[in-house]
């Protein structure tokens, strides 16, 4: 029951202590919101809990088979992320839940930042901005020269609401782009690679874009790595455990690929220090969807799914589970 | 054509003025044409050609202007009047660039100057008025390097409105483990406007419109285009939220981002100069971004290279660059390809490649 006339509809709220949304107090006052960190507890969380249908989960908050079971009557999961890893996808699809996602919330503002890291390396733009605020300019005279952005070939990995975008502004720049993804897409003007591997060894800048799956994870292996060589670059604004991060700072130690732009880690916030001394890596605080733009947009997305769900009305950027199927 | 003739098969002999006895020289049995001697390349002929190159510019350019013309390095000369004055007369081409090119002074010095190579697409270091007069060609680097500089000013607006380069500071300094960065402004939707709507700002409009920025633009006349014109920049600027420069540097367009424009650019404001620091008032725009009126800066260049101003080293919302707009090595090649190129095409008497007076 979606909730009587007195009481508000329910609403368990999942996140981690201290991730929360500008939205939770507007919840509060239309939902009857039960969060398990609220301290106090709402007096009669135990039981109200087990009759909840709706689940709004706030970002990457695991949500696993111990938790469902805690909350038998969910059929519906709002997520605010753009990726579902977090989710035992198995789990939920037993269950038959509906989860939504970001959606395009954020796409705009990833792709834009996929081509502000790839041109940072390329042209090493944070490299060279230190090299002046250190005052080194007027000393050394000349900074060392970068390699050309425009007309590069890029080799996107994943050509979803993200990478499509990525595409979108890597071909203003004369860029050509070819991808890979699980199926190739019809009515695409991009060359389709079958993996990785040969998508890396026709591209010069390697975006990853991907969503993180049991398929997907270490999609970017030594075998990738080493395909793209020595003057190939990595952008990373998917999800860390997409590249095998061990051997990316091994090869970019060794000058065995041209650089790295990347804005995910395996641990965040750990990033491994031998990146740090290199001029040819850009480093990123897991920061590509954080705008106001970008958090208006999934707050609004939330509120109006959250809405539907109540009003029995279409939901907007439904994940499909049947394409996580390996 | 029998000077054509003349200078392939016989340049080291000094061709009579009158054609019948050229011709009678060429077809008769006086001149040797054997396999053993090379016919001389254009090239060697050229060694003895004088080139003042004004300042280190590339490795590449230095080393074939040695190999193929008798090289002078202006910087390397401890008393470079003394220097013009003695070797006045060997010098036949100068070769310059954003950094130093040919003043007035320079070319009176040297009176066999013929022409004068950028190795840039700006003109503002060279006297193009005294080069007419003198009847010296002049020739620049357009094109090739259209792209570089075009990427480099998005690279510059993702940057700055990103915070690309602050967020690449915070976690090498360990901050991240701390906690997140704070949200920072988007890129794509926001309004661009253009001074300058040549191959740079064309190739910059175009390159934004892949982000869905609306493109407006301030030029001496209005183009043939479909974006919004603007006849002042003060009324561009109140209309941007990123102002970009991308025009050459005259006399008119010095200052052309002054403290009305600074204002009218405002406290969300960002400023991109991709083009030469004396397009702006430097002091009142260092003023502006301490005191917070300008939103933002990209600069890629400064009224005193290599000086930038110390009150910017402080600013988060400021990305600051040493003068990198073309450097890359493919474009960096090419444009010393066009150098050497223009050059040879001179002194072999054919049409320059790329000239501008």
């Amino acid at each position: 029951m979606a909730g009587d006339e007195e009481t508000p509809p329910l609403l368990i709220l999942h996140h981690l202590p201290n991730f929360k949304l500008s939205i939770f107090p507007l919840l509060r006052s239309k939902y009857t919101v039960l969060d398990p960190l609220d301290d106090p507890p709402h007096p009669s969380f135990h039981p109200l809990s087990k009759a909840a249908r709706l689940m709004l989960c706030t970002g990457p908050t695991p949500v696993t088979a111990a938790v469902l079971d805690a909350y038998p009557a969910l059929e519906c999961i709002v997520g605010s992320s753009a990726g579902v890893n977090h989710f035992d996808l198995d789990a939920c699809r037993r269950r038959r839940l509906r989860i939504t996602c970001a959606g395009d919330s954020f796409s705009d503002d990833v792709a834009d930042y996929a081509v502000g890291l790839a041109i940072d390396v390329l042209r090493r733009v944070s490299a060279a901005d230190r090299f002046v605020r250190a005052g080194s300019w007027p000393v050394m005279r000349e900074y060392g020269l970068g390699s050309k952005v425009s007309g590069k070939r890029v080799g996107i990995v994943g050509l979803g609401s993200i990478g499509s975008r990525v595409a979108k502004r890597f071909e203003s720049f004369g860029c050509t782009i070819a991808y890979t993804s699980t199926k190739q897409k019809p009515n695409i003007p991009y060359t389709f690679h079958a993996n990785a591997a040969l998508l890396a060894s026709n591209a010069d800048i390697l975006v990853v874009c991907c969503a993180l799956t049991d398929e997907t994870r270490h999609l970017i292996n030594v075998d990738v790595m080493a395909a793209l060589g020595k003057s190939g670059i990595i952008v990373n604004v998917g999800r860390g455990a997409l590249v095998d991060e061990k051997a990316l700072v091994e090869m970019l130690v060794k000058g065995e690929i041209g650089g790295a732009g990347l804005d995910v880690f395996e641990r965040e916030p750990h990033v491994p220090r031998e990146l740090f001394a290199l001029d040819n890596v850009v480093l990123s605080p897991h920061h590509a969807v954080l705008t106001p733009e970008s958090m208006g947009a999934i707050d609004d997305l939330i509120l109006a799914n959250i809405e539907a769900f109540f009003s029995n009305q279409p939901l907007r950027a439904e994940v499909q589970l049947d394409q996580f199927d390996s | 054509m029998i000077a054509t003739i003349w200078r392939r098969a016989a340049p080291h002999l000094s061709r009579p003025s009158h054609p019948r006895a050229a011709l009678a020289i060429l077809t008769s049995h006086t001149l040797t044409f054997s396999t053993t001697t090379q016919t001389p390349s254009p090239a060697a002929k050229m060694d003895a050609i004088g080139v003042l190159m004004m300042c280190p510019m590339n490795t590449y350019l230095e080393q074939e202007l040695d190999r193929r013309f008798k090289l002078f390095r202006y910087w390397t000369q401890p008393k470079q009047a003394e220097f013009l004055s003695q070797q006045a007369e060997s010098i036949r081409a100068v070769v310059g660039n954003a950094t130093a090119g040919a003043s007035a002074d320079l070319i009176d010095a040297l009176p066999r100057l013929e022409i004068v190579s950028c190795f840039s697409v700006g003109l503002d270091k060279v006297d193009l008025a005294r080069c007419g007069e003198k009847g010296v060609r002049v020739t620049n680097t357009p094109d090739v390097l259209t792209d570089d500089v075009a990427d480099l000013a998005i690279g510059l607006m993702l940057a700055v409105l990103r915070r690309i380069c602050v967020c690449d500071k915070y976690v090498r300094s360990g901050a991240w483990k701390l906690g997140d960065f704070k949200l920072t402004t988007k890129f794509s939707g926001k309004r661009i406007g253009i001074i300058g709507l040549g191959r740079i700002g064309l190739a910059i409009a175009q390159r934004a419109e892949a982000f869905d920025c609306p493109i407006s633009y301030h030029s001496r006349s209005k183009k043939a285009t479909n974006y919004t014109y603007y006849s002042s920049v003060v009324e561009l600027a109140s209309n941007s939220d990123i102002l970009v420069i991308a025009c050459a540097l005259t006399p008119e367009t010095t200052r052309i981002v002054n403290r009305e424009v600074i204002d009218a650019l405002g406290p969300k404001g960002v400023l991109i100069n991709i083009g030469r620091g004396p397009h702006v008032d430097e002091a009142e725009l260092v003023a502006a971004l301490v005191e917070g009126r300008l939103g933002g800066a990209g600069l890629d260049v400064f009224e005193k290279e290599p000086e930038v101003p110390e009150q910017l080293f402080g600013l988060e919302n400021v990305v600051l660059l040493p003068h990198v707009g073309s450097g890359t090595e493919e474009t960096r090649k090419a444009m010393a390809d066009l150098v050497l190129g223009n050059l040879e095409a001179h002194f072999s008497s054919k049409p320059l490649l790329t000239p501008v007076v």
